[in-house]
């Protein structure tokens, strides 16, 4: 019995949120689409020509991984904040509190949630880096699930920030001000290696350097730090994220009062 | 078997509100039960606390037998929640919010469907089911919660204000159904402002102020410990002061309206002889308030002057 509500729970909550993801596709799937287009024709191509080669790769080759990472981590990111903050802010998390469905399946949903429309961007993203440059994915099993434990990270991150926030206002904050510098930080654009020792050395504490660089070393076969390390950083974060997530929902906090 | 059964429940809240200070109440299986207080009594704490929506300083609530803290999970498999504020996603289609729900208590989809279908034509609402949710009027909002909370179909059904807003004609099917749900075997703890809501409809009754229960008791015992009921009487003729009548307190309201308090040692039969006797005709009369209403003040005031 457990089992098959907590099956079914979990089934209803995922096919909300993806049901929720294609109704608003003009807010989820398509501003990513134009973004990166536009990273692609102004880094890669206008910008990047003139670079040259980096890591042994053509520079819009080089920027694909990091650009498919960053549409990941910000979608998966802000999938979840909007989506459980929306829900708190209206009230109809309510369904869910009051139902037998234990936290973590909740937690399950929205999360399974957050990572499809990551994956889903970060598809669109390739195809669209399709139109730039060739691809040849090196490490498939490695792409994939550097791609799936980071959208899992980001997704749980999102679900602190949305249970902690009170205003639309607090749900945007930790996107702008964290997230993104330290993703733009993460060697998106560029490998560490050009940096000076003592940055070099800074980078190192921005975990999203090794998200990014596990990723590229699946698509490209090169990377600044050793796989072993960015799957430890992503299991140790992915951890800590469930540990919080699970805590807060079952303390009620900022949705039992 | 009791359906609810809550013992010494507190609830003290960040800002140091006692809302709840040791409530204790049981209502059994297949009741129809008025829970009633004024503004900021504690109705919709202890709703809240039952429905786990609020964590509770101390005490215990049991549904069916289950604890809502040590074994939410069957808890509140028994029960549905219609609250009083909109709380569904308004962007979201009636049968999807309903289906939602369904899954949520572990029903299969196609027969979360049939389910959907049936309570939405049970409410009226089925030919809105694919509309945005949003688009509904008050009263719609309000029948969607109530198909929504017994799509699982569930032994428990709290109604927190479900009429709350709605008009007078929709007041009325809502009651007709809430009492078919009842007479089918659903325990309903229903909350409302409308007084002669809960007499028309309810068995037993609870009433909470200040977050104690003031009393607890049957809608019929309640009632017989009215001792004194006051009319209004429309007359023929004006009158320039209020005809004095014994062990009776008549006062005048206007030149054409009597108002008239009778213990109930004294029939209705002879207040009329003592103003027929006193030539005065009366072409209509009313109760000044409903029963439980006169009641329900009185307690309340007598809760506070304690």
């Amino acid at each position: 019995m457990n089992a098959s509500l907590n099956w079914i729970g979990y089934k209803t909550i995922v096919r909300k949120e993806i049901v929720r993801i294609l109704r608003i596709w003009g807010q989820t799937v398509v501003p990513p689409a134009i973004t990166m287009s536009l990273y692609f024709i102004i880094f890669g191509n206008l910008i990047g020509s003139r670079i040259g080669e980096m890591g042994g790769f053509d520079y819009m080759q080089f920027i694909v991984p990091g650009l498919v990472m960053m549409s990941v981590i910000t979608n998966s990111y802000g999938n979840m904040v909007s989506s459980f903050f929306g829900a708190k802010f209206g009230h109809h998390i309510e369904e869910l509190l009051i139902s037998p469905l234990p936290n973590w399946v909740i937690l399950a949903g929205y999360v399974t949630g957050a990572l499809v429309r990551g994956l889903l961007v970060g598809a669109v993203v390739i195809l669209v880096s399709l139109f730039f440059t060739e691809l040849k994915v090196q490490h498939p099993w490695v792409t994939l699930s550097v791609l799936v434990l980071t959208a899992v990270v980001f997704a749980m991150a999102g679900m602190v920030n949305a249970i902690f926030a009170e205003k639309f206002d607090d749900i945007a904050i930790i996107p702008t001000f964290v997230l993104t510098p330290l993703t733009y930080l993460g060697g998106v654009f560029y490998s560490i290696s050009l940096l000076p020792e003592f940055w070099q050395k800074v980078s190192a504490f921005n975990p999203i350097l090794y998200m990014v660089n596990g990723f590229r070393y699946g698509m490209l076969g090169v990377s600044d730090v050793s796989l072993g390390t960015a799957y430890a950083i992503i299991g140790v974060f992915g951890v800590l994220l469930f540990a919080t997530c699970m805590y807060l929902l079952n303390t009620g906090k900022g949705m039992r009062s | 078997m009791l359906a609810l059964d809550v013992q010494d429940l507190r609830k003290t809240y960040a800002n140091g509100v006692d809302a709840l200070k040791g409530v204790s109440l049981s209502v059994e299986e297949g009741d129809f039960f008025a829970l009633l207080g004024p503004n900021g009594a504690g109705k919709s704490t202890l709703i809240g606390i039952v429905s786990s929506l609020v964590n509770a300083s101390g005490g215990d609530a049991k549904v069916f037998g289950a604890s809502v803290m040590s074994d939410r999970s069957r808890a509140m498999s028994y029960i549905g929640l219609v609250p009083q504020e909109i709380n569904f996603n308004q962007f979201e289609k009636p049968l999807d919010i309903v289906v939602n729900q369904a899954g949520y208590y572990g029903i299969p989809r196609r027969e979360a469907l049939e389910r959907a279908e049936r309570y939405l034509k049970e409410l009226q609402l089925w030919d809105k089911h694919d509309k945005p949710s949003r688009m509904l009027s008050g009263g719609m909002k309000r029948r969607l919660m109530i198909a929504r909370a017994m799509v699982n179909e569930p032994r428990l059904l709290i109604l927190d204000e479900p009429t709350a807003g709605v008009d007078i004609e929709i007041r009325r099917s809502m009651w007709e159904l809430i009492r078919r749900i009842n007479q089918a075997g659903t325990t309903v703890i229903l909350t409302t402002h409308y007084l002669e809501e809960a007499e028309e409809l309810c068995r037993n009754i609870a009433i909470i102020d200040h977050g104690r229960i003031r009393e607890n008791t049957g809608m019929k015992e309640l009632l017989a410990q009215l001792d004194v009921e006051t009319f209004i009487l429309d007359l023929r003729e004006p009158l320039t002061r209020a005809p004095v009548c014994d062990d009776m307190e008549i006062s005048l309201r206007d030149e054409n309206t009597l108002e008239v308090s009778l213990s109930k040692s004294k029939s209705l039969n002879a207040l009329f002889a003592e103003l027929d006797r006193l030539g005065i005709h009366v072409i209509s009369m009313r109760n000044k308030a409903n029963r439980l209403e006169e009641l329900f003040i009185r307690l309340v005031d007598k809760g506070e002057a304690a």
